[in-house]
């Protein structure tokens, strides 16, 4: 086979870190490459060399046989590199026509040339089996639809090395099957592919070969049909990993508990006659493909919003309408979907946010006057006891590493032993290592015998942490299930919207 | 070459930033000097004699910084939370209007009015600004074009006002208030010269805002919710309250200049009093980068360039509106400047 792409020796230092330590890589003609390593492995920095976006220190890359001038994301593009970003570039008030053809013309022209782009771009659509609607603005598509434009742009600036990165994460479990499969079909079109991935069961069923990162080097290549999840495992993290798993054990009362609630106007309800109990003891998982109404589930147990009709019962005492310092006085604690912009304000320290949410209790306030050493212990202690790395109470929380900010966000809800807890996504985005951390801090809460509700798109999380499952769609609950019952086959009809209408709407 | 976003920003840079940013400002407006026939070097010299050459100088210069040290603390804090209070200036005379329309038949002994007119001074400057950040959190208005454009509203409320009700009869046909009782001037703090007691009024100001800021419950809130209001909200902070609380301080602050000004300088109102402190005080507080304490020393860098010009102009014949440009070349290089205390260039 002729290689295509050709990484050699690329070495990328920030200050005192080295994010690539002589790297060298190479791409097939017609090869799905998965890039495998977790979070701060150097997978993305490696990737930015190759595009332009970052000037290696050295080493050097070979685009079809050419040099690839460094530093130069125009070369790159022109030579047929197109990159996929994570977080999509998308201008949201423009056409699907629009944002493909933004930047790829010359200012100078004094009109578009909408009919010839129109015609290219359908004939690519249609080439490499995109269907997209030219004329529908990004703002009305769904995510994956989304992507499938960011990858449309690229093949229409003639991309032959396609770079995608962690393209599922954004995706849910459908939808990423089918753009994997569209990538199989590019493939055949002649394109050659690189994803990077975290995720080993998508790197075992959709890449020819895997390249695995750690700490900025390359550790291992392998074929991927002569290795298998546990190996890349093993190699991707250096240790062995393992999820922790749910003990049975007795179940208490209940501690939170909704009956027939629903938010949003009756004309556009958000969540619709929703019923669930989570009792002392207990992780209920709801499970869903995203955007079926779990937003709204995590803004009424934040104390966002309140529900439009129906009661909500926390201890006994009506929780409808306490807002987030109401829920959390009376023992609920809150982990946001989104650690980056709900949980942490990055430019604060980790002291303060560590005590952001408790900043007018006693403890850490005297007469409006913030009490900065008791918040600063406190602060320490959640760095000591949940093993928060490369932080001091007074570092800048954005420094702080995915895993660890999530590991801060944690800690500050189950230091205050909250007896109902809302988890809501807790390992978006972790790598392994972060992912066993948050499930045995989860796990010894519920042993601790708080009551809690997590929201997942990750069936396997939800299936190991849960005791009983309800799906969510179009903004409903189903009944819930017991875990011991949940096999896939049956999650998976629950999350299509099919089951069987409950006699009892409360029953549990 | 390109940019990098730091990790941590050395105290250095933070410390350099402004410097090079107003080493810049002042380049840029020697090429405008030369072009008007004078060598930029003398000219500096003069503007640095002008304002700091004397003990007169000093003085003068002192008591420009004084109203710009609380208009600039009025923006910083406003910044701060994200609330873009473009109205000092109105804010400023409409204290200045309220402590003189008060001060002029107030029947009470100085130590007591004085408190009391620079009371009424911030309740007025906090009302002006009560009303576009009720607009914002109620229907979304953009505050920056409201606060704007109460500038000129006010202005010529003022111009109403002293033509009209307050004229002073005493002035001769001059446009001027009635002035505020002789109890309630403020004592000079160097005898003979116009410099007042303002000034250390305005040096406290500055400490407690800081205080505020970095000590208190509220002030933790205000920086939380200026960085990441999603995150502020989710954690509790009430956003209106917040966006409220600091509206009202900063209208105080901006108000409190005013009354100061009129009680310790003009003892009347005229439309001419300020020559755009409350505008200058947004240029004070960038160049402080938002921080009190960084407020002072760029209220006595911005004074020395109005006071300095002024000899300058005397001394060379260049327009002193160049004071003005200068000013305002030091908001937009330190708008630029602040970029790396975010970033850094490589290669």
């Amino acid at each position: 086979m002729t290689k295509v792409l050709e990484l050699t020796g690329i070495t990328k230092r920030f200050g005192a870190l080295t994010a690539n330590d002589d790297v060298s890589l190479s791409l097939a003609q017609g090869e799905i490459l998965a890039l495998l390593g977790e979070n701060g492995a150097g997978k993305t920095t490696l990737m930015n060399i190759l595009f332009g976006h970052y000037t290696a220190d050295a080493g050097h890359i070979r685009l079809f046989g050419q040099d690839l001038p460094p530093g130069q994301p125009r070369a790159a593009i022109e030579a047929g590199v197109g990159m996929v970003h994570q977080h999509f570039t998308l201008a949201h008030n423009l056409t699907v026509l629009d944002n493909i053809m933004l930047g790829s013309e010359p200012l100078s022209r004094l009109r578009s040339a909408r009919s010839g782009t129109r015609t290219k771009l359908i004939q690519i659509a249609d080439r490499f089996g995109l269907p997209v609607d030219p004329d529908a603005k990004i703002s009305t598509l769904s995510v994956g639809e989304r992507q499938r434009v960011e990858i449309l742009k690229a093949l229409y600036r003639d991309a032959r090395v396609l770079i995608l990165d962690e393209p599922t994460a954004v995706l849910a479990r459908p939808e990423a099957q089918r753009l994997f499969e569209t990538l199989r079909e590019m493939t055949r079109e002649g394109l050659s592919l690189i994803f990077i991935s975290h995720k080993l069961h998508e790197v075992m069923s959709a890449s020819d070969r895997v390249a695995v990162l750690r700490g900025g080097k390359m550790v291992a290549e392998r074929v991927t049909s002569q290795t298998n999840p546990a190996e890349l495992a093993e190699l991707m993290v250096g240790r062995k990993v393992e999820r922790p798993m749910r003990q049975a054990h007795k179940i208490g009362a209940p501690v939170l508990v909704a009956k027939n609630v629903s938010v949003g106007p009756s004309e556009a309800r958000q969540l619709e006659d929703v019923s669930f109990i989570v009792r002392s003891g207990e992780i209920l998982g709801i499970v869903g493909v995203s955007g079926n109404g779990q937003a709204a589930l995590g803004a009424l147990l934040s104390g966002l919003t309140s529900p439009s009709s129906g009661s909500l019962m926390l201890n006994g005492i009506d929780a409808a309408r306490l807002g987030p310092r109401g829920l959390i006085g009376n023992g609920a604690g809150r982990v946001p979907e989104d650690r980056n912009t709900e949980g942490v304000v990055g430019e604060l320290s980790i002291w303060e946010n560590a005590v952001l949410e408790r900043l007018r209790s006693p403890d850490f306030s005297h007469r409006g006057f913030v009490r900065r050493t008791a918040c600063k212990d406190y602060a320490a202690g959640l760095i000591d006891r949940f093993d928060i790395r490369g932080a001091t109470p007074d570092t800048r929380t954005r420094l702080l590493s995915g895993g660890n900010m999530q590991k801060l966000v944690l800690g500050r809800v189950l230091s205050n032993d909250p007896q109902f807890v809302l988890v809501n996504q807790p390992t978006r985005g972790l790598d392994e290592g972060a992912i066993a951390a948050v499930h045995s801090e989860l796990l010894a809460a519920r042993g601790n015998g708080a009551a809690m509700l997590l929201i997942s798109e990750e069936l396997e999380e939800a299936v190991a942490l849960s005791d009983r499952i309800q799906a969510i769609v179009k903004g409903r609950l189903s009944d819930p299930v017991a875990a011991e019952e949940a096999d896939p086959q049956r999650l998976g009809l629950m999350m299509a919207g099919i089951w069987t209408e409950p006699e009892n709407a409360h029953a549990s | 070459m390109r940019l990098e976003r730091r990790a941590q920003t050395p105290l250095s840079v933070v410390i350099l930033v402004p410097l090079v940013a107003i080493f810049a400002a002042l380049l840029l407006a020697a090429g405008l000097i030369a072009a008007a026939g004078v060598n930029p070097l003398t000219a500096y010299a003069e503007m640095l004699r002008g304002a700091l050459g004397s003990r007169l100088a000093i003085t003068e210069m002192l008591t420009r910084a004084t109203p710009l040290i609380f208009t600039g603390l009025a923006a910083a804090i406003a910044f701060r939370a994200r609330l873009w209070n473009i109205g000092a200036e109105g804010q400023f005379f409409v204290g200045a209007l309220a402590t003189a329309a008060i001060g002029h038949t107030l029947g009470v002994p100085g130590w007591l009015g004085i408190p009391l007119l620079m009371l009424a001074g911030m309740a007025a400057g906090a009302l002006l600004l009560a009303g576009p950040a009720f607009l914002r959190l109620r229907f979304g208005v953009d505050e920056v074009v409201t606060t704007l454009l109460l500038n000129f509203i006010v202005i010529l409320f003022v111009g109403l006002m002293i033509e009209g009700p307050m004229r002073d009869p005493l002035a001769f046909g001059w446009p001027a208030s009635v002035p505020v009782d002789g109890a309630f001037r403020l004592p000079d703090l160097v005898p003979r010269t116009r410099l007042h007691i303002g000034l250390l009024f305005a040096i406290a100001a500055a400490g407690i805002v800081w205080l505020v800021l970095a000590r208190t419950v509220f002030g933790a809130e205000t920086r939380a919710a200026g960085f990441n209001a999603q995150a502020a909200a989710f954690a509790g902070v009430s956003l209106p309250r917040t966006i409220m609380g600091v509206a009202l301080l900063s209208g105080a602050l901006a108000g409190l200049a005013g009354s100061v000004e009129v009680m310790g300088v003009t003892a009347g109102v005229t439309t001419t009093m300020s020559p755009g402190f409350g505008y200058a005080g947004i240029v004070v507080a960038m160049l402080a980068a938002l921080h009190p304490a960084g407020v002072v020393g760029s209220a006595v860098f911005i004074a020395t360039v109005f006071v300095g010009a002024d000899a300058m102009g005397r001394a060379t014949g260049v327009p002193s509106f160049i004071a003005d440009v200068i000013v305002a070349l030091c908001l937009l290089t330190m708008l630029v400047a602040l970029l790396f205390t975010t970033y850094r260039i490589r290669r």
